[in-house]
């Protein structure tokens, strides 16, 4: 079994959205994620929250960003097991972040330490 | 109390407490002559009062045999021993030796719950030993909770003995640095303890409530004791305290099961529940959040009356949290169960079916449950699958009312 990371890009939901809004999304994902966990399918995840955030570019550059209002955003991860892209794929078509038009989210498979990859 | 009543009840609580010195003092390569020594004096104790009479301080009393049994034990080796080396201790020397003082009585049998719940030995080894060793159960008492001969039992015993001796475990308790570590395998002995007389599979009543109460017996010793007294702890005796808040609502005059929708609420104990919020607020300290943690607090819903959704969101959502820390199949299932009751059954019904758990009777009763209603059909299909995988009369009953109903 492989581990996959979806890594979910979508604007700054805080920007967009009503507190009551955030509240079910909330509850949406914890809801999804827990049904990944409930098949013993989980392995660990975080969102990332937009405040604070800096870029650090070459020679040490240091900018605020990236910006939330871009849907490219990252937002947060989750770090699955399944047998196949596709039953990851599969998981990730559950994500409530995919409510919203032009968001996205990105299946990687991750890297093992065999030395191979 | 009489001779035959004050025994067993003597032999419950003190039996433990002598093997634990002496097993200590001794050292585990000669658990059996620790367990022959406190064996022993109970035999002594049942021939002596049976005509002298019960004596002011039974227990007293047994110390002191104990000690002078073990004095012997210690002397005749250190009489084979002198021919090697002359040293020969005096009397005085034993008398210190062995000490049933309260404060090493306490640590003795804390030491050796460490040295049983070592991550060495086979868990079902570890809840024998604990029963045996720790609560004082007779051979007879352990088969009957395990529904296992008594050979099965004494030779599942013997190999968790041979191991210990083996792997050269120590009676001691581990330094701070692996407590954690350590103490995690003990509150996994104690809630396996725990849930072998809540969910037991024998009969006897009065059995099973005593191996609920004993393991918070040794949950409350690792609380009191400051070195052990930590939060997963505390949410573990509250974990026990809101499940036991329920043990007489819970089965019938038969024995029969009562399913949580069923109970007569006004039979849940409301001072075990108190108890329960006690420890649960207890464990509030420090900043890691256990399995035990969530656990209790979804015990803690479950102590609440009100059929609400806002009860079933948080037991889901404990739910969700506890399945991405600590996965296992029982949990899976009570989470999908909160989902239909939180969100709707035609939701959990979808869930429920990426769970197949197909070897697990209460996956199909729980499909059984949620399809009831809505595909009638389905439900008898699921739970006629559930029929060929129960292992208990009173179960068959329970599942066989439900499908004699959907055909209503």
């Amino acid at each position: 079994m492989d581990e996959f990371v979806l890594i979910f890009r979508h604007e700054d939901g805080n920007k967009v959205a009503s507190p009551e809004q955030i509240q079910i999304w909330m509850k949406q994902t914890m809801d999804w994620i827990g049904g990944i966990a409930a098949q013993n399918k989980f392995v660990s995840g975080t969102g990332l929250p937009f405040a604070d955030a800096k870029i650090v570019g070459h020679g040490g550059v240091v900018t605020n960003g990236p910006f939330g209002e871009i849907k490219e955003t990252i937002g947060g991860f989750i770090t699955v097991k399944a047998d196949s892209v596709e039953e990851a794929v599969e998981f990730a078509k559950g994500c409530p972040v995919l409510q919203g038009d032009g968001n996205t989210v990105e299946v990687r498979k991750i890297a093992k330490n065999d030395g191979v990859h | 109390m009489q001779t035959q009543e004050l025994i067993p009840h003597l032999f419950r609580t003190e039996y433990s407490k002598i093997i634990s010195v002496l097993c200590r003092r001794f050292g585990f390569d000669q658990m059996e002559t620790a367990e022959d020594i406190a064996s022993d004096t109970f035999l002594t104790a049942a021939q002596a009062w049976s005509y002298k009479g019960i004596p002011s301080n039974p227990t007293a009393w047994l110390y002191n045999v104990a000690k002078n049994k073990a004095k012997n034990h210690l002397q005749r080796n250190t009489i084979f021993e002198s021919k090697v080396s002359p040293e020969i201790k005096t009397d005085d020397a034993y008398e210190q030796d062995i000490d049933l003082s309260p404060k090493n009585i306490t640590d003795s049998q804390l030491q050796m719950m460490f040295a049983i719940c070592h991550p060495a030995i086979q868990p079902e080894a570890q809840i024998g030993l604990s029963l045996r060793i720790l609560c004082g159960f007779g051979i007879d008492e352990v088969a009957e909770a395990f529904l296992a001969s008594k050979e099965t039992i004494n030779k599942r015993l013997f190999r968790a003995k041979e191991k210990i001796r083996n792997e050269n475990i120590k009676i001691e308790m581990p330094d701070l640095a692996e407590m954690d570590n350590r103490l995690e395998n003990v509150l996994t002995t104690i809630y396996l303890l725990f849930s072998e007389g809540y969910y037991s599979v024998s009969q006897n009543q009065v059995l099973r409530k005593d191996l609920c109460f004993e393991a918070m017996r040794l949950c409350h010793m690792l609380i009191e004791n400051e070195s052990t007294n930590k939060p997963p702890v505390n949410a573990l005796l509250s974990l026990m305290y809101f499940h036991a808040s329920r043990f007489e609502a819970r089965t019938d005059q038969n024995g029969g099961l009562i399913l949580y929708d069923d109970q007569d609420t006004n039979l849940w104990n409301q001072d075990l529940v108190a108890k329960g919020a006690w420890y649960l607020n207890q464990a509030t300290t420090g900043n890691r959040l256990s399995k035990y943690h969530l656990e209790a607090s979804i015990a803690y819903w479950h102590t609440q009356k009100t059929d609400t959704k806002e009860k079933w969101e948080n037991i889901l959502q404990l739910y969700n949290r506890l399945l991405q820390i600590a996965y296992s199949p029982v949990a899976a299932l009570n989470r999908t169960f909160a989902l239909a009751k939180a969100n709707s059954p035609r939701e959990a019904i979808i869930e429920a079916e990426k769970l197949q758990l197909t070897g697990n009777q209460f996956y199909y009763t729980l499909l059984g449950e949620l399809y009831t209603g809505i595909d009638n059909k389905q439900a008898k299909f699921n739970f006629q699958n559930a029929l060929t995988l129960i292992k208990t009369p009173a179960d068959t009953a329970i599942i066989q009312s439900k499908i004699d109903k959907l055909q209503d």
